[in-house]
């Protein structure tokens, strides 16, 4: 038996706080943070709800004494990745080896942006400093010296199951013995890149979106950054404290379809699901809540809850879908969600699918519509599938 | 209307980069989609962005596309019958 | 318990030159994408879709071809238990460029679905059909250590029985591609899978 992975801290910020007690707060009390766009500049501002966080680039720096010409995306991170670390109490400890595995898609896109409008009518205008910072991996940089985490830094970059990726990872490492702890998730801004591209792709939805439903629309893009610190037994002891939950189970697999769509038959979402349950010794009976990757597009929602019935049916978990609250924060997504899924286990409440209204005709189960209190929740499964087929999904239990 | 499906036929072979084809290997009712040519759903999207930039056409419901680009000349047919005024499919 | 791993075959593929098992099996002049289109068709696989793909896809799907080239068709790579693992320093970024002059006018469809780096995963996924674990790094430089010990990981909990790793890079007129593949039998004479033998395959140029 593989020794176990704790979690020892949390952290996020997203439209619905900035930070976990404020997510927390705004989960119970059934407030969703999808509206129309302040900080981002848009031709579509007016057409397209979005999940954005209630900061201005300015007011994030503030927050973190970095500068405000840092990538949106970096400075989300920085805010997330802090409170997380606070959390746990972990103050760089002495002889220990942490590890920074952070996940984003957009890199620096949004500075990038800025440069391209000038750069383009004149060659000779725009601030190459403003690109310095453009790849994902100067982001995770530049948050790694904010944190003075040195021992070993990388970033993943799958689409929107990146941060779930990036949480096994660090996983994988703990228990190779090659890390005490692991600082894992990740961020995402909003950008006109993302927000034309998927526009283009026609998978937004105009309105709130409503995942699982079987009216759904699309999806609306959200922005936002999560973390947990992951650690050891001996890295637990170094902290002193009880663990949150534990990492029991994670998989990966390739739904080998298409670049951007899911295979009806959800073969991908299927693989990962399977393979976390077999990884965590479970079966699908010890499941007492799915978190949903659910963006509430034609798409994903049939081929996710097709997995779901070939591996549940007929004993169906309550399920819901949390980015009818955030949006889909894509490269923060796997994060975001499994702080959620973590707060789920801890406080005992499964949050609501929000503005669902009528089942999908193809399926026999649908999420759960009101908060649900004093839940016994042992096990969370929380699915994340990206562009490029990578599927992944994630157990988490109480510990 | 002649000209418009020769003109088609060009652009869906530049846009689509369908580096295989020429002009005169794409029948004016051969089905573009699936069996015929065998284009798939990014192809349609593009497709949509062609109609908007070259003819001015705004096909906002995605579900009109397999109707609109069965092949080139559903795809003329709806040009001139759409032409010169950007409209919003029902 | 520990069982060796081998690097079963290598393709890289930089500067106008593909190298396979360490010898150079075709050269051809011209940009990245005359070059590429040109390996495409030196290969002789009927594969339309090729056209559609980015720069980045293409260099990666190429290397992967060419890596699997003369494995015999009775010990095909299973579809559930290969593993892929890449990874680059500049993601997506050569595509995210040509993206980006699209959005003014009309964003592009078929260049968006490219611009993230795991998309040249999922583009050799689906031509070989492989179901397996899948992941996308990005590092300044290529990092034999990591990938040494992440995918020997991978071996050791049994969820894979042959890998696909390596580094695909391009932006612009910069490219390199370095891809091995990575099994528990050895066919003869396979070099063991350590980060020495990795960076070693990684440059055949210099002799």
């Amino acid at each position: 038996m593989s020794a176990p992975v704790l979690i020892a801290g949390i952290g996020v910020v997203s439209a619905i706080g900035m930070d976990t007690g404020s997510n927390l707060q705004s989960l119970v009390t059934e407030k969703a943070g999808i509206g129309k766009m302040r900080w981002l500049q848009s031709a579509h501002a007016a057409e397209l709800p979005v999940g954005e966080v209630n900061r201005s680039n300015e007011e994030l720096a503030n927050l973190t004494g970095l500068s405000a010409r840092y990538p949106r995306t970096a400075l989300l991170s920085a805010i997330a990745a802090r409170e997380t670390l606070l959390d746990a109490g972990w103050d760089k400890p002495d002889s220990s080896r942490t590890g920074f595995i952070s996940a984003n898609t957009v890199g620096g896109m949004d500075k990038t942006e800025e440069f391209f409008k000038q750069f383009s009518k004149n060659p000779a205008a725009g601030k190459l400093s403003q690109v310095v910072h453009h790849e994902c991996g100067a982001v995770t940089e530049l948050v790694a010296d904010f944190l003075g985490i040195r021992h070993f830094v990388s970033t993943v970059s799958t689409a929107c199951s990146s941060s779930a990726n990036a949480i096994f990872t660090g996983a994988r490492l703990i228990r190779a013995g090659l890390l005490d702890f692991a600082l894992v998730g990740g961020a995402d801004a909003l950008t006109r890149f993302t927000l034309n591209g998927f526009n283009t792709l026609m998978i937004l939805d105009k309105e709130p979106c409503q995942p699982f439903d079987e009216n759904r629309r699309g999806l609306n893009l959200g922005e936002g950054s999560a973390y947990l610190l992951l650690a050891s037994e001996k890295g637990m002891r170094m902290l002193n404290k009880n663990p949150y939950a534990m990492l029991r189970g994670y998989a990966n697999a390739n739904d080998a379809y298409h670049q951007t769509a899911s295979s009806p038959e959800g073969t991908g979402s299927f693989l990962a699901m399977k393979g976390a349950l077999d990884k965590a010794g479970m079966k699908a009976t010890d499941i007492d809540y799915i978190n949903l990757h659910g963006t509430g597009t034609q798409n994903n929602d049939i081929a996710e809850g097709t997995a779901i019935r070939l591996l549940f049916d007929p004993a169906f978990p309550k399920m819901s879908s949390t980015k009818a609250y955030t949006g889909h924060t894509l490269g923060a997504s796997g994060a975001v969600e499994a702080v959620y899924s973590i707060l789920a286990i801890q406080h005992g409440i499964i949050f609501p699918n929000l503005r669902f209204e009528t089942p999908m005709k193809e399926f026999s189960f649908h999420p759960v519509t009101r908060l649900m209190k004093h839940q016994r929740i042992q096990n969370v499964l929380s699915n994340s599938f990206g562009f490029g087929g990578n599927c992944s999904s994630l157990i988490f239990s109480a510990a | 209307m002649d000209n418009l499906k020769q003109k088609l036929k060009e652009q869906v072979i530049e846009r689509l980069n369908l580096k295989d084809l020429k002009p005169e290997n794409i029948g004016d009712d051969q089905p573009l989609f699936v069996e015929g040519i065998g284009l798939d759903s990014i192809d349609a999207l593009e497709l949509i962005v062609l109609l908007q930039q070259e003819y001015n056409i705004k096909l906002s419901n995605a579900e009109d596309g397999p109707r609109v680009f069965h092949s080139i000349r559903t795809m003329a047919d709806y040009i001139t019958a759409n032409s010169g005024i950007v409209k919003i499919s029902p | 318990m520990q069982t060796e791993r081998y690097i079963i075959s290598s393709c890289l593929i930089s500067a106008n030159r593909v190298y396979q098992n360490g010898r150079v099996i075709f050269e051809s002049p011209g940009t990245a994408e005359v070059f590429l289109n040109a390996v495409y068709a030196h290969i002789e696989i009927a594969y339309p879709k090729f056209h559609k793909m980015d720069s980045l896809s293409k260099l990666g799907f190429l290397a992967a071809e060419i890596l699997l080239k003369n494995r015999n068709p009775e010990n095909k790579l299973s579809e559930t238990e290969t593993g892929l693992v890449l990874s680059n320093a500049n993601a997506s970024l050569d595509v995210d460029l040509k993206y980006v002059k699209t959005i003014q006018a009309g964003a592009s469809p078929a260049l968006f679905v490219y611009t993230l780096p795991n998309i040249v995963i999922g583009e050799i996924s689906i031509r070989h059909r492989f179901k397996g674990e899948n992941a996308f790094f990005v590092f300044k430089q290529f990092d034999g250590n990591f990938m040494t010990e992440y995918v020997n990981g991978l071996f050791e909990k049994n969820l894979i029985k042959s890998c696909i790793c390596g580094w695909v890079e391009i932006l612009q007129e910069e490219y390199r591609a370095i891809l091995y593949l990575i099994e528990t039998d050895n066919p003869g004479n396979a070099m063991p899978f350590t980060a020495e033998h990795l960076n070693k395959l990684n440059q055949p140029e210099n002799g």
